[in-house]
Formats: structure tokens, C-alpha cells, sequence
């Protein structure tokens, strides 16, 4: 397992040497922060229920919807094409060291950008001079799943880039997966085709999975076992399929 | 490295097919310690497919390849630290410099932190690398790029270098690097290098093995292949005497001495015969000696062998208008035949 540490290593010395990171960094800030300036402006006019915090996570989906994909399509895609992949493979690292280095790199990336959004609810803090502003529920919980949820996100982008050898698609693809899983269960769960007896099985299983719903269930402070196990499992089955997509795009090339 | 085996490949009925297309169709050869082998063939042959075969990248559909006494197979990363590996076109990332990517593959290939160090200035050194170490890959020159490509495949000082075409797109002086390079490793290291650039493979190679069609058509050092293939020696001699005489002299000096060609007598008397034995033996001493002494004025005596190109043509397009010898049923199509030349 030692390639692992030099492949993460090296992913993470690759993302701090091009510039690419630090623009897609200041572009994400720049969105989360009128994301943010919005929910803001709500609490101006009204008193709410919730605390920023809470509605803040509730955005979750911007940037899972356009930075993982642009995270991630790079993985193997990039280098399929420019033929390094054949090198890497041709020294004595097994495949899913490739895959864990690339996946936990990508991973490290995106929690580092959502950490930084720590900082505008320090500056809230700051300035409505307001201990109430910097709740450590809402933050906790609300960061808990984004790093829980991010390993089953980055792992679906990771396994749209190991299956083909074209950015786009790899995009596409995970932007694709991503959108019928964060919007796609609560509406498959909703169709009146599960309304039957055999299905309603089925129907409560995918109501659980409802993503938006896991959002306001960690933000209010409940952190639910099977919804953490849910992205771990999807996550680890992602990788495998990864792993594996990578092996036999070699065998059938 | 530790104990090298004296056979470092060994390769054994092998086929690869591309579904119903059969890339490499019952290849067998071997590899000793510290022999250079080119690989020949026209394109599409089934090299690149036999290269990374061995490489262990691509797995192969039967027969088996040991590196070393290891089967790829079964002990992938086992035999991958006896590799290293250029392949064709030589992809680098383009962002990396020079130092940082030798460190890179140094890691991963599992050399020790001080070693490395150390061994990539030798490196450097070696392929006259040293004012570009910090040099970004994608700004290099092609010529610069190749030799990191080589530099990076000698670093693990491995038993067996695998460089397909690595002198392809290089100007003469980078090729005459390139080709001092590889010659430096014979003893060391088994190099397999496959080009097209027949006069290299010629000047480099202790043994040549052409391809074609998935199939090995002629192995054996260059000059065991002149004589297989062509079985004959060529003189060119410009000669001045009695024409129709000479045919009648030529088998006392020696019995397959013939004519080939006789060109007509030139205004000062000389004219150039074109003479052809069987005999693999330089028969220049003999002429010399026997063609003055039989009244023959000799101006100039040259020996002309069949070039790798010609043994390449000829080898070639023996197995599109023959089957081999031995008539193996092809698993699948082989490429589609040529046209006859």
C-alpha cells in the first residue's frame, strides 16, 4: 500500500502547482458567497426559523453539481488520453492504489474549498457581533454531511472518469449520476407506480434516501447511522466499480 | 539489482486477439541477460501489442511470458520491478519538471529516498540531462523528451528495458545519443527496442526478430539473417581482360563463385562484374590473388552484403505469399493480406 501515499503525494503536489486549482477555489468562494449573501439578505427583511447556518447547507447542490464533476473528470480521462496511464500501470502499483491516491486527493480538495466557506460565518460572527450567528449545531452538523456525503459524490465522479477516456463524457456522466441521485430519488419515490403492495417496500427505502432530506436531518443535530452508511457503502461500491472499470477498459481496449 | 537469471524473458505460445482479430498468434522467443533484441515488423504486426504483453499492462489470451522465471500473470508486481518501460510516442504529463517526475517514478518503483537521489544525478548525467532537470516536460524539445523517456526507464537499473520505437522523430544526432545509449547497456540489461529505422536496429541489435502478422518470420543476429534470407555474398569488381574467360576461372577459386551481371568494357579497357557465392567466408583475398595471376588487371574489389532492409522486405513478404512450414491453423483472421508487391 506504500504506492498509495506516493500517488497521493504527488496528486496533491499536482493540484497545488496548477493554477487551475487556485482559480477553481476563488470561483466556488465567489459563488458560495452570493449563495450566501442571499440567505442573508432573507434574515434582513424577516426573522426566520432557522438558523443561517442551516439554510446555507441547504445549497449543498451548487457545488456538487459543478465542481465535482470538474473535480474529478480529469482523474483518468486525462490521463488515458496523454497515454501516462499506460506508464503508471507499468510500474509495480496495483490499480486500486491509482484509484484510492486519485479518489482521496479529489476528496482533500473538496473538503479544503468547503472548509473555507467556515470563514463566512466567522465574518457573520463578526460583524452582527451576535454569539448566536457561530451555532455549533447547524456548523457541525451541516459540515458532518458534507464530508460524509462528499466520499459517496467525489467516488461517482471518480467512477465517471474511469470508464472513458474523453473529459467530457467523464462531465457529463457524473453530472448526470449526481443529479439523478440528489433530485432523482425523492422523484421516484413520489411515482404512483410504487403505490402497490410489493413496492412499498421499495417506496420507503428510496424515502429514506431522499439526499435533500438528509441535509435537515444532520443540520437540526440528528445524526442518522443508516444515512452515514449509506454514503459509505455507495462510496466503496463506486471505488470498486472503479477499480474495476479501470481493469477492464485495459483488457478490451 | 540482485541475482539475474540468465534467460530474462521467456515467452511461450502467445496469442492476444482483439476479438476476431488476432494481434499475436503463437509468438515464442527468449531473452538472455545483457542482450540487445530489436523487434522488427510492418506496422500493425503485433510489437506493440507483444510489448505490452510483456510489460504485464495488457494480459494475454494463452501461452504464458516469464521475466526473470516470474510469470507476468500471476506475479504482476513482482515482475513489473524487473521493467522498465518506454512506450511508443512517449507519453509524459506535461506539467512536471524534469527532477520531479524522475522522483515521481523513482518512488514508484520503489527505490529508497537517498538511493534515488543520488541515482537520478547518474541518471541525468547519463543522458546529458543535467542543464534541463528543471525544465518543465511539456516545453522540452521531442529529442530531450525521448531522453527522459530513457532516463526514466533505466533509473530502477532493471533487468529487462522494454522501448518500443524509441528513436522515431529525432534528428540524426539525437538518434546517434539515443543509439549510444543502448549500446551502453549491453551486459547489464536485456533491451528490447522495436523500430523501423532498419539501419539502427542493424548497428545496435545483437539479435533481431521480425514480425509479421503476429507471427515470428526470421530471428537471429544480422548477419545470420543476410545468410538465411539471401544465402549469397556479392563482390563487385572492376576488372580489365578477357571477358568470356572469366566465367570458366571462377569456380577453381572457389565452386559457387558465378556471374551475375557484366557490364561492356568501358574506353579504358575496365569494366565492373557483379559476382555472387554461397560462401558466408570473405573470398576478397582469393580474388585478389587469383584473378591477377589468371591475367586479369583488378582496379577495385568491393563486398556488398543485403542490408536489414533487404532481409526485412524479403522476410516479409515471404509469409504473405507463403503459409509457414509448418501450417499452423490461425486462431481467428490475421490483418487482412497486403497486396503483392
Amino acid at each position: 500500500m506504500r504506492h498509495y501515499f506516493t500517488i497521493l503525494s504527488h496528486e496533491i503536489r499536482a493540484l497545488l502547482y496548477n493554477p487551475s486549482t487556485y482559480i477553481a477555489a476563488v470561483l466556488f468562494l465567489l459563488v458560495m458567497g452570493f449563495i450566501f449573501v442571499g440567505i442573508l439578505g432573507d434574515y434582513s427583511k424577516a426573522a426566520q426559523e432557522t438558523p443561517p447556518a442551516a439554510r446555507f447547507f441547504e445549497a449543498f447542490f451548487v457545488p456538487v453539481f459543478f465542481m465535482v464533476p470538474l473535480l474529478t473528470m480529469k482523474c483518468f480521462a486525462e490521463e488515458r488520453r496523454l497515454g501516462t496511464l499506460e506508464t503508471l500501470l507499468t510500474t509495480p502499483v496495483s490499480t486500486a492504489e491509482v484509484v484510492l491516491g486519485k479518489f482521496t486527493a479529489a476528496y482533500l480538495f473538496y473538503m479544503l474549498l468547503w472548509g473555507s466557506t467556515l470563514g463566512f460565518h466567522y465574518i457573520l460572527h463578526l460583524y452582527a457581533q451576535d454569539i448566536r450567528y457561530l451555532d455549533s449545531g447547524p456548523l457541525i452538523g451541516g459540515y458532518l454531511f458534507i464530508a460524509v456525503s462528499g466520499l459517496l459524490f467525489i467516488s461517482i465522479g471518480v467512477l465517471a472518469s474511469a470508464v472513458t477516456r474523453s473529459q467530457a463524457v467523464a462531465g457529463i456522466l457524473s453530472f448526470t449520476i449526481l443529479l439523478g441521485l440528489i433530485g432523482g430519488l425523492s422523484y421516484v419515490s413520489e411515482l404512483n407506480a410504487l403505490n402497490q403492495g410489493a413496492f412499498l417496500p421499495v417506496k420507503s427505502a428510496l424515502e429514506t434516501l431522499r439526499i435533500p432530506s438528509h441535509v435537515d436531518d444532520f443540520t437540526h443535530g440528528i445524526v442518522d447511522t443508516r444515512q452515514v452508511f449509506f454514503y459509505l457503502t455507495g462510496s466503496i461500491l463506486a471505488l470498486i466499480f472503479s477499480i474495476l472499470g479501470v481493469e477492464a477498459k485495459i483488457l478490451n481496449s | 539489482m540482485a541475482d539475474i537469471p540468465d534467460i530474462t524473458i521467456e515467452v511461450t505460445n502467445l496469442v492476444k486477439s482483439y476479438g476476431a482479430l488476432t494481434a499475436v498468434n503463437n509468438l515464442s522467443f527468449t531473452v538472455k541477460r545483457g542482450e540487445i533484441v530489436g523487434l522488427l515488423g510492418p506496422n500493425g504486426a503485433g510489437k506493440s501489442t507483444t510489448m505490452r504483453i510483456l510489460t504485464g499492462y495488457l494480459p494475454a489470451n494463452s501461452g504464458s511470458v516469464r521475466i526473470c522465471g516470474l510469470p507476468v500473470a500471476s506475479h504482476p508486481e513482482a515482475t513489473k520491478r524487473h521493467v522498465g518501460y518506454m512506450p511508443e510516442n512517449n507519453p509524459l504529463p506535461e506539467d512536471m519538471r524534469v527532477s520531479e517526475y524522475l522522483w515521481f517514478r523513482g518512488r514508484l518503483k520503489e527505490m529508497p529516498r537517498a538511493k534515488l537521489r543520488a541515482r537520478i544525478d547518474e541518471v541525468l548525467e547519463l543522458c546529458d540531462l543535467k542543464r534541463n532537470r528543471h525544465r518543465i516536460l511539456g516545453r522540452l524539445s521531442k529529442g530531450n523528451k525521448q531522453r527522459v523517456g530513457i532516463a526514466e526507464a533505466i533509473l530502477a537499473e532493471p533487468a529487462v528495458i522494454i522501448m518500443d520505437e524509441p528513436t522515431i522523430g529525432l534528428d540524426p544526432h539525437q538518434i546517434l545519443i539515443v543509439r549510444n545509449l543502448i549500446a551502453n547497456l549491453r551486459g547489464r540489461m536485456s533491451v528490447i527496442i522495436s523500430s523501423h529505422i532498419l539501419p539502427e536496429i542493424e548497428e545496435t541489435c545483437d539479435r533481431v526478430l521480425i514480425i509479421n502478422g503476429g507471427r515470428i518470420v526470421a530471428q537471429g543476429s544480422p548477419a545470420d539473417l543476410r545468410h538465411e534470407i539471401f544465402g549469397h555474398t556479392t563482390y563487385h569488381a572492376e576488372i580489365a581482360g578477357d571477358p568470356a574467360g572469366l566465367a570458366a576461372l571462377l569456380p577453381d577459386i572457389e565452386p559457387t563463385l558465378r556471374i551475375v551481371t557484366q557490364e561492356p568494357a568501358a574506353p579504358d579497357g575496365f569494366h565492373a562484374v557483379t559476382l555472387m557465392t554461397d560462401l558466408q567466408a570473405d573470398l576478397g583475398e582469393k580474388i585478389l590473388q587469383s584473378l591477377p595471376a589468371a591475367g586479369y588487371r583488378v582496379r577495385a574489389l568491393g563486398r556488398t552484403q543485403p542490408s536489414l532492409e533487404d532481409v526485412f522486405l524479403a522476410a516479409t513478404r515471404r509469409s504473405w505469399d507463403a503459409r509457414l512450414p509448418d501450417k499452423k491453423e490461425l486462431q481467428g483472421d490475421s490483418r487482412a493480406p497486403l497486396p503483392k508487391v
